[in-house]
């Protein structure tokens, strides 16, 4: 039935194209967090050499997408779908650099011993990414409902990061020494949020995608 | 001038209603069928068209595009067979009513077919004929006028020193610019363009283009077009036709990035037609 289908392989290969950047980009994140959490220096120190190879993947896709738009001339429908792709991969690529940053944070809190154990970090972390790999499941499936519930647990996320910066900087008097580690903890808290933040950005491009209209899901 | 667009003193005078039609629409078409013969090409169509805005018209061959911008300047009338019914109102008159004085409207409505016809004349007569047969026999006035139009239509430069020569010697990007040139020396107020750039190269297309969005400054403009890409760059509304129905007419932003019915969309991404 299709006339264009040149045009929607094409469509279809930056997707899949999307889907690996972003399958790598959460793996990443994910690393980053076992680096941390297992204090492993060489482990941090892959992610963030690793980070080359997403990039990558974000400059052919980006190369793609504006071929296309050069060669087909695309209205409607079929030029969101490529303005979306281009965004979402923007927003992945975001993914990987707080994979590194988080990473970076590990290497500079080092063998330190951890002034307590950690565990409200990887549990912020892990409904991060649970956003992440709803919203992009709902790009990939177009599909409105998981676009929203993924979006929906901002606010919570939004709650622990709130409660959990209190607690850090609780132990500072007490551990005047480790003053740098926590300050990187704190980050790594601001990171999960960004990374919820990012995810929420993918679910409105999802939205926006399907109906055309833009929608403000941080609201 | 529009009672003279009245062969006979019925109907309304002008400016006797003061128009309680919109303000920012030149034409008003209510209900508008035209047929050949039995065989209906329009199927009943309503909608206003902008005043100083460039409408275009958009739908695969066949559906009727030339036929409802023929009838808007009553070519129509040419072809044996064809009627019209409905209204097409203009300053408050019905085009198609048959005490309209078809040859003072089709200096009003000036019209530009798909493929460039200049007469087999020089430059300069293709431009001042119309005028002459008007009544116009000043030759300063002419002159005035050949010059004023060929530098609206963006082709003074190329033709001023020969404009004694055969307009046939000209590009086909040329003689489409002279024909532009020819309707915009009568001072219409609307322009009708079916396909105006369709036999043109990318740099005459371009410039054709510049041309209308700078026409619409002093005219309203109805243009058909094949070409998705010229609809959107120089349309301000754009209405999508198909087998004689008018299927979505909006603002040509709307229809190009979020058109409301599929079949629009389907069409507009080359998804049919
Ligand atoms: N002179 C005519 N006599 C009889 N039928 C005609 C005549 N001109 C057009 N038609 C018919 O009217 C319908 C509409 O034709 P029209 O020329 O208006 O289409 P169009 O949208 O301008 O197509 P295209 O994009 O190919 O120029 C068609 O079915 C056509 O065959
Ligand atoms: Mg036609």
């Amino acid at each position: 039935m299709s006339t264009r289908s040149n045009f929607d392989n094409n469509l279809k290969e930056l997707k899949d194209l999307l889907l690996t950047m972003a399958e790598k980009s959460e793996h990443a994140i994910k690393e980053a967090m076992i680096a941390l959490l297992n204090q492993d220096i060489k482990k941090a120190k892959q992610v963030i050499e690793g980070d080359n190879e997403i990039d990558d993947l974000e400059y052919e896709i980006n190369n793609k997408a504006l071929l296309l738009i050069a060669r087909e001339s695309p209205v409607a429908t079929d030029l969101r779908k490529i303005n979306v792709a281009l965004k979402v991969s923007s927003e992945v690529e975001r993914f990987a650099d707080i994979a590194v940053n988080i990473a970076k944070s590990a290497v500079h809190i080092g063998s330190e011993r951890h002034i307590k154990e950690i565990i409200d970090i990887p549990k912020m972390m892990e409904m991060a990414l649970e956003m992440v790999s709803d919203s992009i499941k709902a790009y990939y499936s177009e599909d409105i409902t998981l676009a929203k519930k993924s979006a929906e647990k901002d606010d919570e996320v939004d709650k622990m990061f709130g409660s959990l910066i209190q607690e850090l900087l609780s132990y500072i008097p007490q551990n005047p020494n480790s003053t740098n580690q926590i300050i990187q903890l704190a980050f790594v808290c601001r990171y999960i949020e960004r990374i919820a933040d990012h995810s929420t950005n993918i679910a409105e491009n999802v939205i926006y995608l399907v109906t055309g209209n833009r929608v403000n899901l941080n609201a | 001038m529009v009672s003279a667009l009245m062969d006979k003193q019925t109907g309304k005078q002008a400016g006797e209603s003061e128009s309680k039609r919109n303000k920012e629409s030149i034409l008003e078409v209510n209900n508008l069928e035209i047929f050949y013969g039995e065989k209906r090409a329009v199927n009943g169509i309503s909608m206003d068209i902008g005043k100083n805005s460039i409408t275009a018209l958009i739908g695969p061959s066949g559906c009727g595009k030339s036929t409802f911008l023929r009838s808007i300047n009553r070519m129509n009338d040419l072809i044996p067979g064809a009627r019209a019914e409905g209204e097409i109102i203009y300053e408050d008159l019905n085009i198609l009513s048959e005490q309209i004085n078809v040859v003072a409207l089709r200096k009003e409505i000036g019209m530009v077919f798909q493929k460039p016809n200049p007469f087999p004349k020089s430059i300069y007569e293709n431009i001042t004929h119309a005028l002459k047969f008007a009544g116009m026999k000043k030759k300063s006035k002419l002159d005035e006028i050949v010059e004023e139009s060929l530098k609206k239509a963006a082709l003074w430069e190329e033709v001023k020193d020969r404009l004694h020569k055969s307009a046939l010697s000209l590009s086909g990007g040329q003689q489409q610019r002279l024909c532009i040139a020819r309707t915009i020396a009568m001072k219409p107020t609307v322009m009708l363009l079916d396909e105006p750039s369709s036999a043109l190269d990318p740099i005459s297309n371009a410039k054709v283009e510049e041309l209308i969005i700078d026409l619409k400054k002093d005219y309203s403009i109805i243009i058909v077009t094949h070409n998705m890409q010229q609809a959107s760059r120089i349309s301000d509304k754009t209405a999508f036709f198909l087998s004689g129905d008018l299927i979505e007419y909006e603002a040509t932003e709307k229809i190009f990035t979020n058109p409301s019915v599929k079949k629009t969309e389907e069409y507009i991404s080359g998804r049919f037609g």
